[in-house]
């Protein structure tokens, strides 16, 4: 019974991971939360559907594709609702509005061009079970499992070992200093919105797989939720972030399972709560100065 | 051209203020039909809601989403007593505001003594967690039922039973409000709200500790969204937790932005106009959600601060005064 909730929660656990990392790079590049994030999630679910099914080809090629078009999307997020704003320097309460903004945009938009009955999804990782000390476990659980993992390692190696990696490291510790030395600071921003609504589109077509639905609303819980592990592990931290999403998964299936499954959803919260309440800055994170 | 218009709006305020009272007060014997009736109450409901929002949002520059909730918990307080205990409501406001007041100092404990954005995410959370409890909890909420037939409001056995006498219960609550919240901004208080919106480090670096501050206004803000719930439940006779979503608080948010941050007749504006909007446009119904998140987009872009945001009407009548001192000057 634990390990099978065990291997439930890694499962979506990692998955959440992916998303988190896409609200910690945001993050620590424009010190801006991205609640679009959520609704890029949802949406790299249902166009990978809606092109497979337009289609009838090969899954792979539609999920190419919608990858590209979830990637267009969130850069635009970035140069229609951001990008004037940080020309006005605007407040942080205009950033936060501006992006729930866009987040309701293409909620409904969806909603609106495809209807907001629940959908099935195929899987096409549906490999069988197998079972190991007692808990069975599926291959999509594997591969799902898998496919996150070397995606985060992948990540790693982009932020950490790349040209690119490194223009978005020294633009998350200062802006303006990145552009005086000739850092392309629009482009940064630009490839980190592009990356972030690609993983979010991975994680919701993997996800959409493992459960076989997607709706409309599924965006928004799953973007509170890896929010929160972001926060949970340290925010701008990608290690934090990872920690944090694969931590939040299991969690929830602990709790699904032995406290009430009606009080899963409001597990991500509350544990996020309490480390708010004791660790501020988050698992992985360093306390802050503020200075004038 | 737009100054100028302003600066009469100051010299005519109290004419102004006085002349939307007088509207608000024959409204009902002009429109004396049930239908245009409730969409006035409950637009009153939302400006006393919108109001209690700008304390915290406008004059104190924190963004919160857990005003739903706030209202939620004030609803289910109302239901609950006058279902179990038929109680007037002398009784079911004060535990409405107490009871909405304590869970907004639990949240505001943790999240205000950080920055920003944490307030935002934990009320955003908050608003989830109470939806799901309001759910499950089906010995005291009803679950997914709801709770059905809450008895109408009456007040030490005197019984508001036509939709006038309703009305005007609102109105009195709307207008002790606004008086509230008027003169809490215009107070040391309030200074010091506007003082964190402007630079939270600069405010303790004057000696102040701010987190009492935010967390006095945080919780001020959550016990008069509980009495608005409590109202709204009674009122409407019927609640269940679909009512109070985050996507009724993002709908609040977008009230007091539009109308403006920080601005009285902004939150009555905002607040009026977007109540009224959507029964105007009932056939637009479906759109309404898309159309408010471009309505945040385009706002924060155009005019971050709203349409009577910025508008510092103190200012202007000081000028205003200084202009006619100086006129006066030349005369002699």
């Amino acid at each position: 019974m634990l390990l099978q909730q065990l291997v439930s929660g890694l499962t979506i656990g990692s998955t959440y991971a992916l998303v988190a990392i896409g609200y910690s790079l945001i993050f620590s590049v424009l010190e801006l939360i991205n609640f679009a994030n959520g609704s890029l999630y949802m949406l790299g679910g249902y166009i990978t559907l809606m092109i497979y099914l337009s289609m009838k080809a090969n899954f792979f090629l539609a999920l190419f594709i919608s990858l590209i078009i979830a990637g267009i999307i969130g850069f635009s997020v970035d140069i229609f609702a951001l990008r004037p704003l940080r020309k006005k320097k605007a407040p942080r309460k205009a950033y936060i509005i501006s992006t729930l903004g866009v987040g309701i945009i293409i909620d409904n938009s969806i909603q609106l061009l495809f209807g907001s009955e629940t959908k099935r999804f195929p899987n096409i990782l549906d490999f069988g079970k197998f079972e190991i000390a007692g808990a069975i476990v599926s291959w999509t659980q594997v591969i799902i499992f898998v496919i996150s993992v070397v995606l985060m390692a992948l990540i790693s190696l982009v932020v950490y070992k790349t040209k690119i990696g490194k223009a978005m490291r020294s633009t998350a510790q200062n802006i303006d200093t990145s552009r005086l030395m000739g850092v392309n600071v629009q482009g940064v921003i630009a490839f980190t919105f592009f990356i972030s609504s690609v993983l979010a589109a991975i994680a919701a077509t993997l996800i959409s797989m493992y459960y076989q639905t997607v709706d409309v609303n599924m965006g928004f819980q799953v973007g509170m939720k890896t929010f929160a592990a972001a926060v949970l592990g340290g925010v701008g931290i990608m290690p934090g972030a990872m920690f944090g999403g694969i931590i939040i998964g299991i969690l929830e299936s602990l709790g699904a399972s032995y406290i009430s499954s009606g009080y899963r959803d409001a597990i991500a919260f509350a544990v996020l709560i309490l480390v708010l309440l004791f660790k501020p800055e988050g698992i992985f994170g360093k306390p802050q100065i503020d200075k004038l | 051209m737009v100054i100028k218009m302003l600066e009469k709006i100051v010299i005519y305020s109290k004419i102004i203020v006085a002349f939307v009272l007088a509207l608000a007060c024959i409204f009902p014997f002009l429109f004396d039909n049930p239908y245009s009736m409730r969409i006035a109450t409950i637009s009153l409901t939302f400006v006393m809601i919108t109001l209690s929002l700008n304390i915290v949002t406008g004059y104190m520059g924190q963004t919160s989403f857990g005003t739903a909730a706030f209202w939620g918990l004030g609803a289910y307080t109302g239901a609950i007593l006058t279902t179990r205990y038929g109680v007037g409501i002398e009784i079911t406001f004060v535990l409405a505001a107490i009871v909405a007041g304590i869970f907004g100092l639990l949240v505001g404990m943790p999240a205000l003594k950080l920055k920003g954005y944490y307030l935002s995410i934990v009320t955003l959370g908050f608003c989830e967690i109470i939806r799901l409890v309001e759910l499950n909890w089906v010995s005291l909420t009803g679950g997914p039922l709801g709770i059905m037939n809450i008895p109408k409001l009456k007040l030490f056995g005197f019984k508001f039973t036509d939709n006038r006498s309703i009305y005007f219960l609102m109105l009195i609550m709307v207008i002790v409000t606004t008086i509230l919240v008027y003169r809490l901004v215009n107070s040391a208080f309030g200074l010091v709200l506007t003082s964190i919106k402007d630079d939270e480090i600069a405010t303790q670096a004057m000696g102040i500790n701010i987190v009492e501050y935010k967390i006095k206004a945080f919780v001020i803000h959550a016990m008069i969204c509980g009495v608005a719930g409590a109202f709204y439940a009674q009122y409407i006779s019927y609640i269940d937790s679909t009512m109070f979503t985050t996507n009724q608080s993002i709908e609040m948010m977008v009230m007091a932005i539009v109308g403006g941050m920080g601005s009285i007749a902004g939150s009555f504006i905002g607040a009026i106009v977007l109540s009224v909007l959507p029964e105007i446009m009932r056939s637009l119904m479906e759109y309404r959600m898309l159309l408010y998140g471009l309505i945040m987009v385009i706002m924060m872009i155009v005019k971050p601060e709203g349409l009577f945001g910025n508008v510092n009407f103190v200012h202007i009548k000081q000028r205003l005064d200084a202009k006619n001192a100086i006129g006066e000057a030349k005369k002699i």
